[in-house]
């Protein structure tokens, strides 16, 4: 019970830095894809606007991630670094590339500064979704062993991981475009809206389709992973369909504050999918979460300092979104 | 800000190796990934480290400098305060993702001791990353809410900034601590049982080591900061900003350096009971003496301690509070658990001797502006000035330095020794490459912004519009002027 309360705790996590952390990855797409530097000046503007004040905290939720996992379930941390060193090395490297030259872009000095550090910064943050969801496809397919380390390459490079991969830079994508494009009306900039508003529909179209797809090797590749999804999360899984098409029909009828809400519900289905799919497992088919937790008296502790992270960080957390969305803060800055 | 940089690097590389020779010495059997994990550690906890003093001690210094403005209505401090704030945009987005950097290399470089303790010591670094998490909301907060929140209002948002770094930077260092005097767990069987969380939260050797390094982290900030300035004024900008800028700086780092040896003279009082092999290695005790000398410089070739300055009794009355109470010798421990002699004790002393330059130096500078005379007139002071960012830095290092070789060969003293922490992995080494290139795009990256940034304030431009194109956007409405629209 203890265990599962932590490893819940740690789910959430995983949850929002996957909503919050990813729909900043996501931006990155968005800039790439902006075109030259006269026509996609605005749309970087406002990737800029959107993302500044909030990417710092957003971030932090990968930090708690590490550190519940590390205090609760020692040993399986210990494996899962040692077997996932090159997805989790390439995406520490995106985390760090994406994060030092969105700032130094933000004060550079000349165009050609900018555009050294807008390309780094927008390559970053569109790979290293990819290399968490190929995390993520290893532990649920099962590839990582309770103890020691498991194949170097195998472990990431297989269907599940690609799947997870893909998925994880197509949610994160489709994220950050419904709230690139809320935040593009709110600022009265109809034409980047609308702009925004056609590539998230085409990206939403795209990631559904895969998420779906997924499904069937999932069977062969997963097979406990896929149990899990058509019997405890079947329900996530229809509920990440219907808000997902919920979410293009609101996109395609201009209703930008809705469609960030379904587009969130819809991502995390998705991602509460894999977890609920495949509890009672921490590393799927190799340990439980029971037997992989640590001592009582740490998990006690570690449920004392979610407790208070909910009563302090996640109100300041409220506070900073919702100053974000105020008309103050929705001005172009200085 | 550049020289910071430009040492900072140096200085993590100078640790690299350091600890490099340190580890040669003693290779004996040791797993693949040992020793480009001790690399891969000193690189990039040197090079955050100096990031992390930032974070730790530059919302309080912004925070003064803001309050400054506002109740003064001082139109330099109010600009100084905001050009700060865009500073530590840079600095904590590099500090941000170097200290993630950290969190990974726990599980990667050290699966002997995250795996072993990581129930142990994690509660810890949970409260850490609450504190980070706080920080993180309000530097956005603040970062952008100048001229969109009430200036009052605004301002306080630092506030939690400050405090949480006193926070973070405790339970950080309470996980150190712990390493040095480990607490709240048994070994049955070669198993860890009895783990009290909160007793390693709360260990005995946390509080007085986190004083010391919250101290330093004052002292870097400041003493940099005051050294941008110093720069500044030997290029004859000596307008009220520039001295404003730097007596705030001092300030801080004056206090911080005064406070500094009493504080490390009452946490080395404890090594002889918690460390006393760190403690001979400080000293260069290779015998027990009594009373024992303090031992200035001087190094052991060969077992023989040559090239050092003994002054008798001081060491006992330094380390021990006594006339006649000894440094315990090195020779009363076995071999295979001394730590690399030389490299602790030179460190150690060149922290010792910096930081007693620096605590005098701001005393002298306070004492004769306090008796009219204003030392920014002089050019070597000035001079001297310019250097104390990197000296504090310099001195930062080494103190780290000193307490971790000082702690070797054990991870967890007397528990865990630092081999069976590491994993056999001889690929690190070229994630030790990769990282070398990384931290130096990143440094260069850092100090080709902010000089930039620098650049562009003393040629009078207010903002910094970000140039996204040709024309940039957004420079239609720079008529009015973040400082125009703050009050």
């Amino acid at each position: 019970m203890l265990e599962t309360a932590v490893a819940a705790a740690l789910f959430v996590g995983v949850l929002a830095y996957a909503l919050f952390g990813g729909a900043d990855f996501g931006s990155g797409f968005y800039d790439l894809t902006a075109g030259g530097s006269r026509k996609g000046a605005e749309l970087r503007t406002l990737v800029d606007h959107s993302i500044g004040p909030v990417w710092e905290a957003n971030h932090v939720w990968l930090v708690y991630v590490l550190v519940t996992w590390w205090t609760a379930f020692p040993e399986s941390f210990a494996s899962a670094m040692s077997t996932l060193i090159l997805p989790l090395l390439l995406a520490l490297l995106g985390i760090v590339l994406r994060g030092a030259s969105f700032a130094f872009r933000k004060y550079a000095a000349s165009l050609a500064q900018a555009r050294l550090f807008g390309a780094v910064f927008a390559t970053s943050s569109v790979v290293t979704p990819f290399f968490f969801g190929t995390v993520a496809g290893a532990i649920a397919s099962g590839r990582v062993p309770a103890e020691g380390r498991g194949d170097l390459w195998t472990s990431w490079l297989n269907p599940t991981s690609a799947f997870g991969g893909v998925i994880a830079v197509g949610t994160c994508a489709f994220l950050a475009g419904c709230f690139l494009t809320a935040d593009a009306a709110r600022g009265g900039q109809e034409r980047l809206a609308e702009q925004l508003r056609r590539r998230t529909i085409g990206v939403g179209m795209v990631t559904g389709g895969i998420v779906l797809a997924a499904l069937v090797p999932l069977e062969l590749d997963a097979p406990t992973l896929a149990d899990g999804l058509e019997t405890q999360a079947a329900p996530l899984v229809v509920a990440s369909a219907v808000a997902g098409v919920a979410t293009l029909v609101l996109l395609w009828r201009r209703r930008f504050g809705l469609a960030r809400l379904t587009a969130v519900a819809a991502v995390a289905a998705v991602v509460s999918g894999w977890g609920v799919g495949q509890y009672p497992w921490l590393l799927v088919d190799e340990v439980t979460i029971a037997d992989a937790a640590g001592a009582d008296a740490t998990l006690q502790a570690l449920l004392v300092a979610v407790g208070i992270a909910a009563v302090v960080v996640l109100p300041a957390l409220a506070y900073l979104y919702r100053l974000t969305q105020t008309e103050a803060w929705s001005r172009p800055e200085h | 800000m550049a020289p910071i940089d430009v040492l900072l690097s140096s200085t993590a590389a100078l640790a690299a190796d350091v600890l490099a020779a340190a580890t040669s010495a003693a290779a004996d059997a040791e797993p693949a990934g040992l020793l480009p994990a001790r690399q891969q550690m000193a690189l990039s906890l040197g090079w955050h480290i100096v990031l992390a003093c930032f974070g730790v001690a530059f919302p309080a210094i912004i925070f003064t400098m803001h309050l400054i403005g506002l109740r003064r209505g001082n139109e330099h401090a109010l600009t100084l305060a905001q050009r700060w704030a865009k500073v530590s945009a840079v600095l904590f987005a590099i500090g941000a993702v170097s200290g993630t950097v950290l969190s990974f290399e726990m599980g990667l470089l050290w699966p002997g001791l995250m795996g072993t303790f990581g129930d142990v010591l994690g509660l810890p670094f949970a409260f850490e990353g609450l504190a980070f998490f706080l920080e993180a909301i309000f530097l956005g907060i603040y970062l952008y809410g100048w001229g969109r929140m009430p200036p009052k209002q605004h301002l306080l948002m630092v506030v939690p900034m400050a405090v949480t770094g006193v926070v973070g930077t405790y339970c950080v260092i309470a996980v150190n601590a712990w390493m040095n005097v480990p607490t709240g767990f048994r070994i049955v069987d070669g198993e860890v049982t009895d783990i009290e969380p909160w007793a390693v939260l709360f260990n005995p050797a946390a509080f007085w080591q986190f004083l010391h390094m919250w101290l330093a982290a004052y002292m870097v900030a400041g003493f940099a900061i005051a050294a941008v300035y110093a720069v500044g004024m030997l290029r004859g900008r000596r307008d009220a900003r520039h001295r404003l800028g730097f007596t705030v700086a001092m300030a801080f780092a004056s206090v911080s350096a005064v406070l500094q040896p009493f504080v490390g003279h009452l946490l080395g009082g404890r090594l002889a009971e918690w460390q006393p092999a760190k403690l001979a290695a400080f000293e260069l005790a290779t015998e027990t003496e009594s009373p024992s000398p303090l031992r200035l410089g001087g190094v052991l070739i060969d077992g023989e301690v040559r090239y050092a300055l003994d002054i008798p009794y001081l060491g006992s009355l330094i380390a021990r509070n006594s006339f006649t109470e000894p440094v315990i010798g090195l020779d009363e421990f076995p071999a295979d658990t001394h730590p690399p002699v030389n490299i602790t004790h030179l460190s150690f002393q060149v922290m010792v001797g910096i930081g007693t330059l620096l605590a005098l130096v701001a005393v002298v500078y306070w004492v004769m502006r306090w008796r009219g005379r204003e030392l920014t007139d002089h050019r070597w002071f000035l001079r001297f000035m310019a250097t104390g960012g990197v000296l504090s830095i310099v001195a930062m290092e080494a103190g780290w330095i000193a307490t971790e070789v000082g702690r070797q060969p054990w991870i967890v003293q007397d528990v865990m020794r630092t081999p069976e922490a590491a994993g056999d992995n001889p690929g690190l080494w070229w994630l030790l490459g990769a990282t070398t290139v990384v931290y130096t795009a990143m440094t260069i990256g850092a100090i080709v912004v902010l000089r930039s940034m620098a650049r562009r304030w003393r040629a009078g431009e207010a903002d910094l519009p970000s140039p996204y194109a040709p024309d940039p956007a957004g420079s239609e409405d720079s008529g009015t002027t973040s400082m125009g629209t703050v009050r």
